[in-house]
């Protein structure tokens, strides 16, 4: 890997002398809408456990809402050690300022020198507010993690649309902070029967500042969101047309998975933007990632490469999506996929029908 | 709000639209220049050379800053052979002080070239198409274009948008161009480093070559190039829209096939193809220029089929029709005869200048590579050519008389025989010097 | 009246960049400069506000002289004003920094037209790519924070709420805040206008307003451009293509697909009654 270091710059100097060193541990702000909690949370924890260890310092997690108590004992099974809790009927809603407040008052008396949060709306939105408040650094959107022998937090990121990836460090202040995003760590195995301490914490709110209301939340039902997908069937020219993509989304339905498409399928209008995967579309990393009739052009590719498996179906064997495929079918799709189809829900009708 | 009204609107910031703009707003002129792309040039296409002598009367000394690629200090033409080359070529020294030509890209040259329109206080309105003409009778009177209270008002429009004029055909002064009337060429820019382009043109550092290819197009007739860049090689093939259609063949596999052709091949081998691209080239010649000035307005440029194809000059012929535009703007500005008769004065002066003198010597052209000796012109003869040069060439224990004798036969023979050849020969003759 | 300024940022078209496959850097030559396009969203926003209730526009961006062409083209949308802060004082700031002189920016277009009741910005910026500068304007303002906003249901400028859409992984949140407020608006908000030839024209002879340093009172230097940022870039990669090991299947649909299932359902642990 060709590396190219800059020399560390001297950033923004806290006032005053500051003594930083009673700030230890890694503490996840968990999130949670109705007491869901969002995958990424498990995930942070799971990577945070492996912090932790490296640092010899405590993992927390940070938990607010109303009745959300069951989440900080399912936080213990996922890997925290101590789980601070602010459990209160102003705070069944997420909004950023009450919320923020609750965070700042916990990171100011806990004093981690890690601050993690899952890189999706809500995480961005909270981050953003803590980090100018406090004030600290705030690395946006990580792929990896890791810290050094001096204790300092390598946040890496990619940039340039996903072209290059950037190394970012905070050295002058405490906590050290990230959003990291869905789908890139995986969440340790949940365990009941890990110890930890839960941890209750008044929340320290004047009711009268919190003046947003939430007045509604309504579920997307149909919204594409590959973000999150598992399994992902795209198709690009290939495909033919929306029938194609009809025969896609068959195969997607029966693997629980949702449907992509190259921008060429996206531009000649057989299925809406939000399907499109890639450098202007969405980038993905599901577990299995089926590519028919996609040629592999760069642009698409930046888009998906992290899958966990690729498979790719393309009747022309010089392709060069076939080369970035862990599976590769030199075949026509029309074939391959309703064949895929059929074994898929053969196999999985043996799975679930119980033996009578 | 009324609508925006100016001395002159221009449409097209290429060559010939922004030396317009530019003469005219120098000499203190409210000149708009509308332009559809992203910024002037962003998807303009050319072969790739730029002449000194048209833009140094307007701006002196102008390569000093404009982006420029390499100055051409040999030009050579290459018949192409199956496999083989026939090869001819010219290198001075003279070409370098001054330059006499220039390789370019326009994305950048066009940029350019209106940025000295706009600093001299042409106002640019870019990504805006210029949809037709507002007339008052007879009159031209302004522009419409599609954005949101789009109208515009001037004097005078000039009209320099290109071989496909929008606006030339609503005027009706010229039709839909026939097929023999244009040739579609296709290019591409290969990305090759500086030094190994240097070497293998033989070159130094700024100074290029450029290639002119004849033959292996499919036996239709056109011309192939290959333009040395700074650190990019510009290749590509022009060839007649009626060929093309009479043989069924796809522009880009004609590229592809010379792209193929072993001598080409060392040349560019290793060079990752940076753009794509298509356009039309003017064909038409004398024959086809529309009436270049009328009430409230004038042509310029490729609108007016102002290319000389025999020697790939159709920017200069732009400029300079531009200025000329311009200058008689100027001087209709002083006197506020905006009137045909007044704007007559371009007209004439396009007469009298090179741009009729050069295009009227090559009238003949049009009908050569658009009659029915094109399949022999650019298919058998250069083949015919290179196979001559074979048997001249080789040793082989024959005698030089017999292999002369038989290099002719095979001349002779793709012609048609002896009257054929001179017949090729006199039209030849006739079409550059008609 | 109804001030509203709208934050937008001048980015190279980050699509368009290239990596030097030798140098393994980027190629910015010949990359062209857009405003960044979620910011667009947000002149739009303010401008059918304004269309629907009265008010003005006023945006701002942070960069350098040439920045103002981006502050020209919202003015040829509609935007009543364009303000260009640009020192290189303010260069090399990251998400704080760069909060902190845009907070600066807005009290003081704020003292020359009205604080403002709504301040917009983009969901994120193309180079940037963080989202965060949003939040930073609305915590040193002391605004209420709406991010990822897909639709603003009502401004009521006299009683001093807006209703908005937030849009969320998994729904959309509706949501009342009290004015003032920073939105920032994700791309399904609108689409931008294209600007009308008179607006254009506008534009064409409008000069921004400029402000450097000097021309604030209660800079504090220590928390602008490089100095201010506590991020610090340590070093950037191209990350390597992953080499996979390619299978080929062969035989026929049927055979290659009774291949792949298991690995496909081995591999999403539905075998496991998921
Ligand atoms: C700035 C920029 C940004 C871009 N961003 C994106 C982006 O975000 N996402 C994106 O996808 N693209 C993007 N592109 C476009 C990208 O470069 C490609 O053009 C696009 O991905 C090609 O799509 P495709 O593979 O579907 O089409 P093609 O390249 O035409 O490939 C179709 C493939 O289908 C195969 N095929 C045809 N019929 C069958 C059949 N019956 N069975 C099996 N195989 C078949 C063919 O062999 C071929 O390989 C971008 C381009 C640019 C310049
Ligand atoms: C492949 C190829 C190779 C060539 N090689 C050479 C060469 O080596 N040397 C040389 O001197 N010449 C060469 N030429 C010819 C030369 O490019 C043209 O003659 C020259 O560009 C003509 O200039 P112009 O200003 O008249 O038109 P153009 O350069 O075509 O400019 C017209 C402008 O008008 C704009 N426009 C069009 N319609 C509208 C509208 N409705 N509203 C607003 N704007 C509009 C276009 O976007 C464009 O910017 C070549 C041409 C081709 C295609
Ligand atoms: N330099 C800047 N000038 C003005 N606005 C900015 C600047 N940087 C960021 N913004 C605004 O903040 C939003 C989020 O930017 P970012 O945090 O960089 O992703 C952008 O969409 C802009 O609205």
């Amino acid at each position: 890997m060709a590396e190219t270091k800059r020399k560390p710059a001297v950033g923004l100097q806290p006032e005053g002398d500051v003594d930083w060193s009673a700030y230890r541990g890694v503490m996840v702000v968990l999130e949670q809408r109705r007491g869901k909690v969002a995958k990424v949370s498990w995930q942070l924890l799971g990577e945070s456990r492996r912090l932790a260890d490296k640092l010899d310092a405590p993992l927390m997690a940070l938990v607010i809402g109303h009745d959300v108590e069951d989440i900080a004992r399912q936080a213990i099974g996922y890997g925290a050690e101590r789980v601070y809790l602010c459990d209160a009927p102003e705070l069944a809603d997420y909004r950023t300022r009450p919320y923020s407040r609750v965070c700042l008052h916990v990171i100011r008396t806990v004093k981690p020198e890690i601050v993690l949060f899952g890189a999706t709306y809500t995480g961005r939105d909270l981050a953003g507010a803590i980090a100018t408040h406090l004030p600290t650094g705030l690395t946006a959107d990580c792929t990896q993690l890791d810290v050094d022998d001096n204790r300092l937090l390598l946040a890496s990121r990619p940039a340039f649309s996903e072209k290059m990836v950037a190394t970012i460090l905070c050295k002058q202040f405490k906590p050290q902070m990230a959003t990291v995003r869905p789908g890139v760590f995986q969440a340790l195995p949940f365990d009941e029967r890990r110890m930890g301490e839960i941890i209750r914490v008044t929340p320290p709110l004047d009711p009268g500042s919190i003046r947003t209301e939430v007045l509604g939340f309504v579920e997307a039902v149909n919204r594409v969101n590959l973000e999150d997908a598992d399994v992902i069937v795209a198709g690009g020219r290939g495909v033919g047309g929306k029938a194609g993509f009809e025969l896609l989304a068959q195969l997607a339905a029966a693997l629980g998975g949702q449907v992509g498409a190259s921008r060429a399928a996206v531009d000649l209008g057989w299925i809406s933007h939000d399907h499109q995967v890639g450098q202007t579309g969405t980038t993905v990393r599901p577990k299995v990632y089926i590519a028919a009739g996609i040629s592999g052009a760069v642009q698409h590719v930046v888009g998906m490469q992290n899958a966990e498996l690729i498979v790719s179906v393309n009747k022309d064997p010089d392709a060069p999506i076939h080369q970035i495929a862990h599976y590769a079918i030199v075949g026509d799709l029309f074939e391959v996929i309703p064949a895929l189809t059929e074994a898929v829900r053969a196999a999985r009708t043996k799975e679930h029908v119980p033996v009578v | 709000m009324s609508a925006p009204r100016f001395d002159a609107i221009v449409v097209g910031a290429g060559p010939a639209g922004s030396v317009a703009a530019y003469t005219m707003a120098s000499q203190g002129m409210r000149v708009a220049l509308i332009e559809r792309g992203e910024f002037p040039g962003a998807k303009n296409v050319f072969g790739g050379v730029l002449y000194r002598k048209p833009l140094e009367d307007i701006l002196p000394e102008f390569w000093k800053e404009a982006p420029l690629e390499r100055k051409v200090v040999e030009q050579r033409l290459w018949v192409l052979g199956k496999d083989s080359v026939v090869s001819l070529g010219y290198r001075s020294a003279r070409f370098k002080e001054p330059p006499n030509a220039w390789t370019g890209q326009r994305a950048k040259f066009d940029a350019w070239l209106a940025g000295k329109a706009e600093r001299a206080g042409a106002i640019p309105i870019y990504e805006t198409v210029a949809t037709s003409l507002i007339r008052d009778g007879d009159k031209v009177v302004g522009v419409q274009t599609d954005r949101e209270e789009g109208d515009l008002y001037a004097s005078v429009v000039i009209i320099a948008d290109g071989v496909n004029s929008l606006l030339a055909k609503s005027l009706g002064v010229h039709r839909e161009w026939k097929p023999d009337q244009v040739s579609l060429a296709v290019k591409e820019v290969l990305a090759l480093p500086k030094d190994v382009i240097q070497e293998r043109f033989g070159v130094e550092e700024g100074e290029g070559v450029t290639i002119e290819l004849i033959g292996e197009t499919c036996g239709m007739a056109g011309l192939g190039f290959l333009y040395t860049n700074q650190d990019t090689l510009s290749i590509g093939v022009g060839v007649m829209v009626s060929d093309l259609q009479k043989k069924k063949v796809k522009p880009y596999q004609v590229l592809d096939s010379i792209k193929q052709h072993p001598e080409i091949q060392r040349l560019i081998a290793g060079g990752e193809t940076k753009e794509y691209a298509a356009h039309l080239i003017p064909e038409g010649g004398f024959d086809a220029m529309p009436p270049l000035s009328g009430d409230g307005w004038m042509i310029c440029g490729d609108a007016a089929q102002m290319v000389n194809a025999a020697h790939r000059e159709g920017t200069d012929l732009a400029m300079l029709s531009g200025r000329l535009a311009g200058e008689t703007a100027v001087a209709c500005h002083a006197t506020g005869d905006w009137s045909a008769g007044g704007l007559g004065a371009y007209t004439q002066a396009v007469k009298e200048s090179i741009i009729h003198r050069d295009l009227k010597k090559y009238r003949g052209l049009h009908s050569l590579l658009s009659g029915p000796q094109a399949e022999l012109l650019f298919g058998a003869l250069p083949q015919a050519l290179n196979d001559a040069a074979y048997e001249m060439l080789s040793v082989d224990g024959e005698s030089k008389r017999d292999k002369q004798k038989r290099a002719a036969a095979l001349l002779r023979e793709a012609a048609g025989g002896t009257a054929g050849l001179i017949g090729i020969g006199w039209r030849g003759w006739r079409a550059m010097n008609g | 009246m109804l001030h509203m300024v709208v934050c937008i940022k001048q980015v190279p078209d980050s699509r368009e960049i290239r990596i030097d496959p030798k140098t393994n850097t980027l190629i910015r030559q010949g990359v062209p400069a857009i405003v960044n396009p979620y910011d667009l969203n947000g002149v739009e926003a303010a401008l059918q506000i304004k269309e629907q209730v009265g008010g003005r526009v006023t945006v701002i961006t942070m960069g350098p002289p040439s920045a103002d062409k981006a502050l020209k083209s919202c003015v040829a949308m509609g935007a009543d004003e364009g303000i260009l802060i640009s020192d290189r004082a303010f260069a090399g700031a990251d998400t704080l920094a760069t909060s902190y002189v845009l907070a600066k920016a807005i009290e003081k277009a704020g003292a020359l037209w009205g604080a403002p009741g709504i301040v917009f910005c983009g969901k994120q910026t193309l180079d940037g790519d963080t989202g965060q500068v949003g939040p930073g304007i609305a915590c040193r303002l002391d605004y209420e924070q709406l991010t990822y906003v897909e639709h603003i249901e009502s401004v009521d400028v006299e009683r001093g709420v807006v209703v908005v859409h937030r849009h969320l992984e998994d729904g959309v949140e509706r949501i009342r805040a009290p004015l003032p407020v920073l939105i920032t608006v994700v791309s399904e908000i609108n689409k931008p206008r294209r600007a009308s030839l008179p607006g254009l024209l506008r534009a064409q002879a409008y000069q921004p307003i400029v402000w450097s340093t000097a021309d604030f009172e209660d800079l504090d230097r220590s928390k602008i451009g490089l100095r201010g940022s506590p991020t610090i870039v340590s070093k950037t990669w191209v990350p390597e293509p992953r080499q996979v090991d390619t299978e080929f299947l062969r035989g026929t649909p049927a055979e290659v697909a009774g291949r792949l299932t298991p690995v496909l359902l081995e591999r999403l642990r539905m075998t496991q009654g998921a």
